[in-house]
């Protein structure tokens, strides 16, 4: 049985930069733990000496010419930004009063 | 043809012909086929977007280039694109310069594509015609539609039923006849469970044979795109055009593009006469637990006909099958938990600004808002598998029995030349029914997603309703055999043909035309209140 814990929870959210509700981090944690119960027939699998899988096919090593080519206009990009100022998109302060 | 509602029975390819023949032009198309969805998408709700009037120019641009050709000859008229002029439903995951694509998410709203994508390129250089968007699970993250931002699907075989997912919106457009054509992604089965469940023929193509480039990313080192038709011919056309390799994105392959639909006998049976000398595999874990009867009759009845016009029916094993599901429920999400990062409320999109707060209170606040909770909870499920500490149990854990999984397809492959199994072990399954459990809604796509941890072309085809509702026959392929897919799809329905259930349309088509059905957002929520 999986065990993950509300603090493991709340620990994880904060990873992924979730913001959950008291509900959600409630639900989460009995739904979470239902799922992984299905990981641990993993588990039971002898995997020794088994080479991960990546990707299925085998293409490797894909590369082109480096040149100059054009790229969409800045404007286009800025104009879908929620703050912008001018050529800027505006990012929360990481610095200072509230930044660490 | 004057009659606009018959346009839209036409196959792909009748329509083809008859834009060709003068017997009506693609603006005609195009009229036809957006008086369909504005009278019967409120109880349907295939769409989240329709542009009429880009829909049209595109109608006009296609009858431009056909005037010319006519001008030109005979022979200018013979080379035209197979599409011209020919709708085509864009899942809401396909990027398209100056329309909103957003991916089923809140927190994609507003935002508009200042670029197509990949496959949008190719279509408009074929001449097909966009009337807009079509509704999908959140960022792809489902098998029935409902995890949409924007509200359920519904069935039209019954409406109060789902359509599947997560491309349950072009499945349903494409059975309603709101468009010949439709185009989904898959990434653990969401083009074949839901053509499989609206009786329409969708094909996952093996992975790298579809540029993802301009596609809203899910997981990876799984998502596909793919076509979906009414039938199979139709769809090989929608392959033929989509397909191949495209330097923006490195996972598509070289490997040389067969020309789908000149590769497919259009007589009967000359198209049925590739299943002699065939030998295809049935994989006894494929009937699995939970299956209703009626699925297993369908697709055992299926098996026979194959067999009764040449085909070797093999037994094949497939012994790491049950262990699909835990495989791709630790890989796809965490493959998701990575792409998703992207949505941080600073370049675009949904954001929400905490003045004065730490920084991360936005970063919290604005995807904890714009995220529905099937994606929060596999983002925190990606996020946990790949933390410090249980990595190597989960994830590196997966990608071996990955391994695992795909040997088992290479030695089945090699005494076979395609698997035939059922695409869902179940038919559209009503709203609601399984949104309480997370497991139970994962358990839809059991038939479908050890196709895609292997990288394998599958091709979902009607073969027959249980319970009045459409049954899937799933076909499995060796990598780049999507044509003997095709040609083998195309081969059932010919012989098959006679079937009584192959002249019916879907049963509530009536009830969407009748203006006094409910939406299927009201429809959901009264079928999720009586239960």
């Amino acid at each position: 049985m999986a065990n993950l814990t509300r603090a493991d929870v709340e620990h994880v959210a904060h990873l992924a930069r979730l913001g959950l509700a008291e509900d959600e981090l409630a639900r989460l944690e009995g739904q979470l733990n239902h799922i992984l119960d299905q990981y641990a027939v993993l588990a039971q699998l002898d995997t020794e000496g088994i080479p991960p899988t990546a990707q299925t096919i085998e293409l490797e090593n894909i590369l082109r010419e480096d040149v100059v080519r054009p790229s969409l206009p800045a404007e286009q990009i800025l104009a879908q930004a929620p703050e912008r100022i001018g050529e800027y998109f505006v990012v929360p302060p990481i610095l200072g009063e509230h930044g660490n | 043809m004057s009659n606009l509602t018959d346009l839209t029975r036409l196959h792909g390819h009748e329509m083809a012909g008859g834009l060709r023949a003068g017997e009506f032009s693609a603006r005609d198309l195009a009229d036809a086929h957006l008086a369909s969805i504005h009278a019967t998408d409120g109880p349907l709700h295939a769409w989240v977007f329709v542009d009429e009037e880009a829909c049209r120019q595109q109608a006009d641009e296609a009858d431009a280039r056909l005037a010319v050709a006519r001008r030109e000859g005979a022979a200018s008229v013979e080379e035209l694109p197979d599409l011209l002029g020919l709708p085509v439903a864009l899942k809401d995951l396909v990027v398209t310069r100056g329309q909103p694509s957003t991916a089923g998410s809140k927190i994609l709203e507003g935002w508009l594509s200042p670029y197509d994508a990949h496959i949008a390129e190719k279509l408009r250089q074929a001449g097909a015609v966009f009337p807009g968007k079509t509704n999908m699970d959140e960022f792809a993250m489902g098998s029935s539609t409902e995890h949409s931002a924007w509200g359920p699907t519904a069935n039209p075989w019954d409406l109060e039923r789902v359509p599947g997912g997560s491309s349950g919106g072009s499945a349903a457009a494409v059975a309603a006849f709101h468009a010949p054509l439709g185009i989904g992604t898959d990434t653990g089965g969401s083009i074949r469970q839901p053509a499989a469940l609206t009786g329409t023929v969708g094909l996952k193509p093996t992975y790298g044979r579809v540029s993802r480039y301009g596609i809203v990313a899910f997981a990876s080192s799984l998502d596909q795109i793919g076509p979906f038709g009414r039938d199979v011919r139709d769809t090989a056309m929608l392959m033929a055009t989509i397909a191949g390799r495209d330097e923006r994105d490195s996972t598509s392959a070289p490997t040389p593009v067969p020309d789908y639909p000149k590769k497919l006998a259009h007589g009967d049976d000359e198209a049925a006469a590739v299943l002699r000398g065939v030998r295809l595999g049935l994989p006894k874990q494929y009937f699995v637990k939970g299956m209703e009867p009626g699925v297993e009759a369908r697709v055992r009845e299926a098996v026979a006909a194959l067999a009764a016009a040449g085909a070797e029916i093999v037994d094949v094993d497939l012994p790491h099958t049950d262990y699909g599901l835990a495989t791709y429920y630790i890989i796809a999400p965490a493959e998701a938990s990575a792409n998703l990062a992207r949505y941080d409320g600073v370049r675009y999109g949904h954001a929400v600004r905490e003045d004065g707060a730490d920084y991360i209170a936005d970063y919290l606040a604005t995807r904890g808002t714009g995220f529905g909770a099937e994606v929060k909870r596999r983002i925190m499920l990606g996020t946990y598998a790949l933390s410090a500490g249980y990595y190597d149990a989960y994830y590196l854990k997966a990608q071996k029995v990955r391994t695992l999984i795909k040997s088992d397809f290479d030695r089945a492959f090699e005494r076979v030349d395609a698997i035939v199994a059922p695409t869902s072990p179940t038919v559209a399954f009503r709203f609601g029914a399984r949104l309480a459990d997370p497991v139970a809604m994962y358990l839809s796509d059991a038939c479908t997603l050890p196709v895609n941890v292997a990288g394998l072309p599958g091709l979902s085809v009607p073969c027959g309703l249980s319970e009045g509702l459409p049954v899937g026959l799933q076909l499995i392929g060796r990598p780049w055999d999507e044509l003997r897919l095709f040609q083998l799809g195309r081969a059932y329905e010919a012989t098959t043909a006679d079937a009584a259930w192959r002249s019916l349309e879907p049963r509530d088509m009536g009830l969407l035309s009748d203006p006094r059905t409910p939406t299927a957002v009201d429809r959901a929520a009264a079928v999720r209140a009586a239960a």
